[in-house]
């Protein structure tokens, strides 16, 4: 059930100003975790918004509000991010996703720290439009296409976990169910047939569509993603993207608390008997409508 | 544009525009002779006896540039001449609430601390020239009534009407508008969590595209839409103007389509990520405190915000066309004054701090660019480059006069009225269900709200496709929001009067099936020729069945619109009043939905089982008989609100596992949408026979419940304490839907007969 560890730490209400601020929400940050991004009991997140993002609030909110943690938002043309220990992009239609989506907003100002960022090792998570504009930077590979039916589809999905070499994955085991919703428009991944093979091997396939039953069938991709991929990480995992919404799934009122799991993985801490616990109580197939 | 409920004092006499001291007359940009310029106020549609009302109102030769102001601010769509009277009927006051009035869009006080706002806005005419830039920019266009006050939006919904699916250009109107809708909205970040969609031969050649939003601001943010302060800077903020939609008001959405006529540039082009940028703009100044009043540049754009702003505000305003940004050259200013081009906003801003707000804007990448100032005369004084083109009182100019039009029953509503409704039962009661479920009216319209992102926010609870969508207020937890659209154009059409209070009725029953009570309404009403007697009885008695419905509820309604003209050469659209209701959760995690749940709970009827004569005006007449006649069944207030609230009770007690109102199809398809939405079936039988009148009549006042068999007894007392009668039908569970003596069909075949119509008729 929802639990707050720190409810009332922020206030989301509607949002106070923040372009360009560098500690919006009012977080204040704790001293630094001398530990490294993993494991941590507090991670400094930080929520980048270009124009035309348009999931920040609730990523803040799950992050702050519901997991308990300092986050701060990144506006695009900010180039220091020495304050943060993991960033989330999160989704929305970036730069207006003209020409294609991710395509501007990879030239943002904010995208060549994020990718010394990522090259440090620090953790980045793209959540729908981020996917696509960390695939567009380059921080993870493949590519992304209209979805197959050619139409925006929103759906609650099933996504079956295939890996956790990522940190953000901490918290789940392979051949879990997550159920999460999906919306979007070009979330039809693609990578050829090497890359995939590559990536197979180092575990940076990290979540397939899937029947809620964890079967993976063609019934079950909504986009046409090749290998109903619908998640990947970079070869070191501290860079991760889906295209379903952990942060709208993270909550059991909203019919589905799984997201938590992904937003809070890089929190768990192994308890004596080495199982992941984590802020938040249900990572697993159970929960539902 | 706007439905005055506050009360505005403008009763249609003329003022006095006469100062004292003469002005010199504003400067013609033609060399027109007066009867070229009565010609061209004709063109642009002004009548005669609006004419003459204008000169003797201005008490000179207006220039052109005047003439096309008046056509915009004085057409339908903007000054209301010809539904104004009949609209004061409406309440727009409620005992239980505080209710909150502006011109943009109404709302009320959800919390203390909280304002709930929303509107539903019509784009008929654009979408059906241009059904994905029409539908996109009428969502755009309510999406700023919402900011414009200061308010985040964070829902929107839809009403939707196209003629037959049969037809190829209906099909081609329905993937574009669903397109425009879910492209706009999911690219600004608003949840599109309500709608429906009717199809019908009368929308042939007028589609209708109602599209709504509800915001929600702290109550220090919000923001007045009235100019005030001489002195004060007039900001223009957001997209450059161009030609685009130039007289979309007065030309394209206050006349009948014609045969053959090129209208497609009078219909504006959306971009929604200007509006996303606006949005969070608008709503960062808001919070400085630094803006005075704002409004935001919709049908006549400019026109219409420097009047309306200056009128709500008695004072008057200098603007200055050349600083306006354009994306097109050689503009004259009538133009610039009439486009419609999206995406801009007007503010007046505190003085001394415009140049904060202008870095603001800028800062979102945003123009802003101060084009003029509050004055203290009340006069709009239009410059060109210094040179004065327009100078008019702007309360004249937002005062069109109010006419009173000739009513006639339509000759077909007596022989409706008498149609003998008894017919043969079907063969087959489950053929008959199958078809149903498979009629346009009835399928499921996933295949649409798929397409609208319904869970960006992360508020939604519950999404499209049960009877009401429910949001979580996260600035007020636990409380929630629930909203629904409703209108059945066939009820309104074979009763005006009585169809419309039915509307109302269905839209609160939806709300007290989630577990909410109905706090504000908003109304799209939609008609025909309003010179045309028989169309604007219909218009007249749909909005007093409305505003009788809503007063005996104790509903204000807060905010609406208007749409007349919707006529094509094959006859005008059915009458279509929309209404969008509001309500309130006190706790969000007491609700519950339609889907039938665990195996063993007992399935109930609230209401009446049998009401004779309910097969007047129902889908199954349609369907099964080609006919759409009869009267439809009375409405008993007394008996819907007793009803209502002893359902709304028993979801907030957690007693009842599902909730559905009875509407298109009866009893049979209630049964069948409960089964699907759960993934289960029923084993039921009629106590008191089968007829089709029985399982499929639309009488009002009928909601099927399910629950478990412990919580029986708890219901029955509370039922019978409101004298609600009550009928157990049998037990949900099984993979079958039996109803003993009718049909015994798997879910699975309701499930593809009720999915499968709308993506076969739009396949490529």
């Amino acid at each position: 059930m929802m639990t707050r560890p720190n409810a009332g730490r922020q206030h989301d209400g509607v949002p106070g100003g923040r372009a360009g601020r560098t500690a919006a929400a009012g977080a204040e940050f704790p001293s630094p975790d001398p530990a490294g991004f993993l494991p941590l009991s507090s991670c400094r997140w930080g929520v980048v918004v270009f124009p035309g993002t348009n999931c920040e609030y609730e990523t803040r909110y799950v992050l702050g509000t519901v997991l308990g943690q300092p986050v701060r938002f990144v506006w695009h043309r900010e180039t220091d991010l020495s304050d943060l220990d993991a960033v989330v992009v999160p989704g929305g239609f970036a730069h207006g996703d003209y020409l294609r989506a991710g395509a501007i907003a990879r030239f943002s100002p904010v995208m060549e720290a994020l990718s010394a960022f990522a090259a440090a090792g620090k953790p980045v998570l793209g959540i729908c439009n981020g996917f696509q504009v960390l695939v567009e930077a380059g921080l993870l590979p493949g590519a992304m296409l209209r979805n197959q039916s050619q139409r925006f589809l929103c759906r609650w999905v099933n996504l079956r976990v295939e890996s956790t070499c990522s940190p953000f994955l901490a918290a789940c085991r392979p051949g879990q169910v997550l159920r999460m919703p999906m919306a979007h428009g070009e979330g039809c991944y693609y990578a050829d047939p090497e890359t995939l093979a590559a990536m197979e091997s180092r575990g940076q396939i990290v979540f397939r569509y899937a029947e809620r039953d964890g079967r993976v069938t063609p019934d079950a991709n909504p986009n046409g993603s090749v290998g109903s991929i619908a998640g990947v990480s970079n070869a070191a995992g501290n860079v991760l993207g889906l295209m379903p919404h952990p942060e709208r799934a993270s909550e059991a009122l909203l019919g589905s608390d799984d997201g938590r799991a992904l937003l809070a993985g890089l929190l768990a801490v192994p308890d004596a008997g080495g199982t992941p616990a984590f802020p938040g109580s249900g990572a697993g197939n159970e929960a539902g409508a | 544009m706007t439905i005055r409920t506050d009360g505005r004092t403008g009763n249609g006499e003329l003022p006095h525009p006469t100062p004292d001291t003469p002005h010199p007359t504003p400067m013609s940009s033609s060399q027109l002779t007066p009867e070229q310029l009565r010609q061209a106020a004709y063109d642009w549609g002004l009548t005669p006896y609006e004419y003459d009302r204008i000169l003797e109102g201005v008490g000179r030769q207006p220039t052109l540039t005047e003439i096309a102001m008046f056509s915009v601010e004085w057409c339908e769509h903007c000054g209301y001449p010809k539904s104004r009277n009949v609209l004061r009927m409406l309440p727009n006051r409620s005992t239980r609430i505080e209710v909150l009035v502006g011109a943009d869009c109404g709302g009320f006080y959800v919390t203390p601390e909280l304002a709930v706002v929303m509107k539903v806005e019509s784009h008929n005419h654009p979408s059906q020239v241009e059904p994905y830039q029409g539908a996109a920019t009428g969502v755009g266009g309510i999406i700023r009534d919402i900011f414009t006050t200061g308010a985040r939006p964070i829902a929107a919904g839809n009403s939707l009407r196209f003629g037959s699916l049969d037809d190829a250009y209906t099909r081609y109107l329905l993937a574009g508008v669903v397109k425009g809708i879910g492209d706009y909205g999911n690219s600004i970040g608003v949840p599109t969590v309500a709608g429906e969609i009717w199809f019908h031969p009368s929308y042939t050649g007028n589609c209708l595209v109602n599209a709504l939003a509800v915001g929600i601001a702290p109550t220090t943010q919000l923001v007045s839409s009235a100019a005030r302060g001489a002195g004060n800077p007039v900001l223009y903020v957001g997209s450059s103007t161009g030609r685009d939609g130039i007289g979309g008001c007065s030309v394209l959405a206050s006349h009948e389509f014609g045969e053959g006529e090129e209208k497609r540039p009078t219909v504006q082009i959306g971009d929604p990520f200007t509006e996303k940028r606006l949005i969070e703009a608008c709503l960062e100044a808001a919070r400085t405190g630094w803006i005075v009043g704002m409004k935001d540049m919709g049908a006549a754009g400019v026109t219409c915000t420097t009047s309306e702003m200056a009128a709500a505000g008695g004072v008057g305003m200098r603007v200055e066309l050349q600083r306006i940004p354009r994306r097109e050259a050689g503009m004259e200013p009538y133009e610039v004054l009439m486009s419609e081009s999206q995406e801009r906003m007007l503010l007046v801003a505190a003085r001394g701090r415009e140049a904060d707000l202008m870095a603001l804007f800028h800062r979102w990448e945003l123009n802003a660019v101060e084009i003029g100032e509050v004055t203290d005369d009340g006069m709009l004084s239009i410059l060109d480059g210094g040179v004065e083109v327009a100078h008019l009182s702007a309360e004249f100019l937002t005062t069109p006069p109010r006419y009173d039009l000739p009513v006639e029953p339509p000759a077909y509503l007596a022989e409706a009225w008498a149609a003998d409704l008894t017919y043969a039962e079907p063969e087959d009661y489950g053929e008959a269900l199958l078809r149903l479920l498979a009629a346009p009216n009835v399928c499921s319209k996933q295949w649409a709200w798929e397409q609208y992102d319904f869970t960006v926010q992360a508020n939604t609870v519950a999404g499209p496709g049960g009877d009401a969508a429910v949001l979580r207020v996260r600035e007020a937890p636990p409380l929630g929001l629930a909203l629904t659209l409703d209108g059945n154009p066939r009820l309104v059409y074979l009763d005006p009067y009585e169809g419309a209070r039915l509307c109302v009725a269905e839209a609160a029953r939806n709300l007290a099936c989630v577990g909410a009570e109905p706090r504000i309404v908003t109304d799209g009403l939609n008609f025909g020729n309003p010179d045309k007697p028989d169309r604007y009885f219909q218009f007249r008695e749909a909005v007093r069945g409305i505003a009788d419905a809503c007063r005996d509820l104790d509903l204000p309604v807060i905010s609406g619109n208007v749409s007349f003209y919707n006529e094509s050469p094959e006859g005008p659209i059915h009458p279509t009043p929309i209404i969008g209701m509001l309500g309130v959760l006190p706790d969000v995690s007491r609700t519950t939905g339609t889907a039938f749940r665990a195996a063993g709970d007992q399935v109930w009827l609230l209401g009446e089982l049998h009401v004779a004569g309910s097969l007047a005006a129902s889908e199954y007449l349609w369907v099964q008989h080609g006919r759409e006649t009869g009267r439809p069944a009375r409405l008993d207030l007394v008996r819907e609100q007793a009803l209502q609230d002893a359902v709304r009770d028993l979801v907030r007690a957690g007693v009842l596992a599902s909730a559905h109102d009875l509407a298109e199809g009866g009893l049979a398809v209630a049964l069948a949408e409960c089964c699907l939405a759960g993934g289960v079936g029923a084993n039921l039988a009629l106590p008191q026979g089968l007829t089709a009148e029985i399982l499929f009549g639309e009488a009002p006042s009928r909601v099927v419940v399910s629950l478990a068999p412990e919580q029986a007894e708890t219901a029955a007392r509370r039922l019978a304490e409101a004298s609600v009668p009550c009928t157990r039908l049998g037990e949900v569970g099984g993979d079958r839907l039996q109803v003993e003596g009718a049909w015994n069909l798997k879910v699975g075949d309701l499930e593809a007969a009720w999915q499968r119509t709308i993506p076969a008729a739009m396949r490529p």
